[in-house]
């Protein structure tokens, strides 16, 4: 039996749950969002990832109601939501500043939403309980929001989102205040929830590590505008421009020109004195086009003598990042360039092979990066 | 030593200001009225020495108080006019406190100037302005007969009615104050999250923005209660001979009745009625202030 893959946006039969279409958001002259178009589906995880200001919790707040479009319109289940207010939206939003009422109680603060729907007290009491449990809150209850710590506001805000079991949840970088440890296990916590609530969310986070592990599809953002929307993987293996390459993890760019080579193949002379590299692209260039190669430092292998391979360079050991499971190599070239390359340390420490001045070889196959023309 | 002086200077404050005429004015209420000047007995004589001058003090005045109806009364009448006069500017104040802080950033300093300009012309003419504006023949008259809302022109001054209206008016702004500064710290992410959450506008202001500026609401309506429960200028101008409030009564005995000693005592009775209030007022700044540490 074959599990079928999760990719509404690959099936045009299917109908998004959210729908922005050519969206537009005027702050006086100054744009946050320009021209957005973007359909997220149902059951989705859909993190937005870009730098401070670019527009992200703009998006959430025309979601949840708080700002309207200045032109365009967004769609919810099919329907224009642009006059519906925020109270009759189906959607819950987690507050970047938690908006805590300190005047409640944390119980309290969990059950405001739920008091508000003709819900039965009982049953009230009993959704708060499985919050405060879920997000290991049990202990504060009774307190107020400014006697507990900046972690556990967060929880409470993100249990209070989430109580009402919303159709689409909005997180405004929830997990930001958490440590590495409660980070992971609340991400993974979300990704439960969202597995048997069925609830469609959309996350902004500044991790970029975060969206990779928790969504279905990741929106790279700059200056109020999508850079590229995919899946984790097909932006950190296939990203469409050097910003998003830069923007997910790190890379090595290398700028030239391409020479067709047959098969697919270019060559990319990128530097004086060095011979060009071969890289594999499924997009054309036309010969002497400027192109940008794009590779991640864990394609770059690091050797001492020369390898038998396509590409390869020779370099000294600039500086050396140890970073316990992996190690990074600053190499320098002939030319100056400087390329990171990265391995994993699967012995131990004192048997390290490189060290700082040694002469090395760097390579890397044809397909190992990608060739992109912006 | 220097902290010692920086905590004494309040208290030496406190003890000059307060406490030592508070001292002088118990001291009348026990003595007895008399035809000489001043008008009480006994006065302090090194002849006779301090036994003496404390045997001839008595708490008779204070019986006294208690055997005439009319002290009760007023004490009665003003309590109810200051609870009511203060619910009438919690209800006209918190409007316009509101209103302020949804104002445009670059007016706000232009409102409150124009909250605290009265206080710069004095508080008589003010009141007197007021006896203009309400009297029969007054500008309020005259403009209702003009758009012909009435045919005959209301009696308002001396009235409780202009009371109230004097009192609202002259205490509001103690009332708008506090009530601004608590809207003004109110985050609007919490409305937001209100609405979010599920309030209509009106509910999100019930559940959220009345809850916290609690704290305003009860300090401008102790601001208010405070000084109206012993007001005088405002019902001896304003109101009429139905008016009966404590700080009338305190006035007609001291300069009427030339009775310092009933006057004292009513005075001390007072204070000890505002007792509660203050109390209680420093009790929700104290509070107030705790929760902003
Ligand atoms: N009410 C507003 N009036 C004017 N400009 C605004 C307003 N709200 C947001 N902006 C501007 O719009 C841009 C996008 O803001 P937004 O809050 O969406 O950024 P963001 O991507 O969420 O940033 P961060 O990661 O720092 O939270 C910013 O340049 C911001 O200054
Ligand atoms: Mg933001």
């Amino acid at each position: 039996m074959q599990t079928e893959v999760f990719a509404p946006w690959d099936d045009p039969d299917q109908k998004p749950l959210i729908r922005f279409k050519s969206v537009k958001k005027q702050f006086g002259d100054f744009t946050a969002i320009q021209d957005l178009s973007l359909d997220i589906f149902e059951k989705e995880f859909f993190a937005l990832l870009g730098p401070s200001g670019c527009g992200k919790t703009t998006m959430m707040r025309m979601l949840a109601g708080f700002e309207t479009p200045t032109s365009g319109s967004i769609e919810l289940a099919g329907q224009d939501i642009g006059s519906v207010p925020p109270n009759k939206r189906s959607v819950n939003m987690m507050f970047q500043s938690y908006a805590l009422f300190p005047h409640l109680s944390i119980w309290e603060n969990i059950a405001f939403g739920l008091k508000r729907s003709k819900m039965p007290k009982g049953e009230i009491e009993a959704r708060v309980e499985e919050m405060l449990r879920l997000t290991r809150l049990e202990k504060f209850k009774a307190r107020k929001p400014h006697q507990i710590s900046g972690g556990q506001r967060q929880r409470v805000a993100l249990a209070r989102s989430l109580a009402k079991a919303p159709k689409l949840l909005l997180l405004d970088e929830p997990l930001a205040a958490l440590d590495k440890k409660l980070r992971q296990d609340t991400q993974f916590e979300l990704m439960d929830i969202q597995e048997k609530t069925g609830t469609t969310f959309v996350i902004v986070t500044h991790d970029q590590e975060e969206a990779m592990t928790v969504a279905s599809r990741v929106a790279v953002m700059d200056e109020g505008r999508l850079m590229q929307v995919s899946t984790p993987a097909t932006i950190y293996e296939a990203p469409n421009s050097v910003y998003v390459a830069d923007f997910i993890g790190e890379v090595n760019i290398l700028s030239g020109h391409a020479k067709p080579a047959g098969d697919g193949l270019y060559a990319v002379t990128w530097a004086d004195g060095q011979p060009p590299v071969i890289a594999a692209s499924n997009t054309p260039y036309s010969d002497g086009q400027q192109v940008h190669l794009a590779i991640r430092p864990e394609k770059v292998a690091i050797s001492e003598a020369k390898p038998d391979a396509e590409n390869a360079v020779e370099g000294k050991v600039l500086d050396i990042a140890y970073l316990g499971n992996l190690s990074t190599y600053h190499i320098a070239l002939a030319g100056g360039q400087i390329i990171k390359a990265q391995t994993a340390n699967t012995q131990r420490i004192s048997r390290r092979s490189f060290t700082w001045e040694d002469t090395v070889w760097l390579s890397w196959t044809p397909t190992a990066g990608v060739l992109l023309d912006q | 030593m220097r902290r010692f002086i920086l905590i004494a200077v309040p208290y030496i404050w406190l003890l000059a200001l307060f406490l030592v005429p508070f001292l002088i004015v118990f001291k009348i209420a026990l003595s007895d009225t008399a035809l000489a000047r001043p008008p009480y007995l006994p006065q302090f004589d090194w002849a006779t020495g301090l036994g003496a001058f404390l045997a001839e003090l008595d708490f008779e005045n204070f019986v006294f108080l208690t055997s005439d109806a009319l002290y009760w009364k007023a004490y009665l009448s003003s309590l109810q006019i200051a609870v009511i006069a203060t619910l009438i500017t919690l209800l006209v104040g918190y409007p316009i406190a509101y209103a302020m802080t949804r104002a445009p950033e670059a007016w706000r300093p232009t409102l409150m100037m124009l909250i605290i300009l009265p206080f710069w012309t004095s508080f008589l003419i003010r009141i007197y302005a007021w006896m203009g504006i309400l009297s029969q023949e007054g500008f309020l008259n005259q403009f209702l007969l003009w758009t012909g809302v009435i045919s005959a022109p209301l009696t308002i001054l001396n009235t409780n009615v202009a009371v109230y209206i004097g009192i609202v008016y002259t205490y509001l702004p103690f009332m708008i104050l506090p009530i601004y500064a608590a809207l003004d710290r109110l985050d609007g992410s919490l409305i937001e999250a209100a609405e979010d959450l599920g309030c209509s506008r009106l509910s999100a202001f019930w559940l959220v923005t009345i809850p916290l500026s609690k704290n305003g609401i009860v300090a401008g309506s102790f601001l208010v209660f405070i000084p109206t429960l012993g007001e005088f200028v405002i019902p001896s101008l304003l109101g009429g001979s139905g008016t009966l409030m404590i700080g009338k009564v305190l006035w007609e005995e001291f300069f009427s009745n030339r009775d310092w000693p009933v006057a004292a005592a009513v005075a001390v009775v007072l204070l000890v009625i505002l007792i509660v209030p203050i109390v209680l007022f420093q009790r929700n700044q104290q509070k107030q202030a705790e929760a902003e540490a």
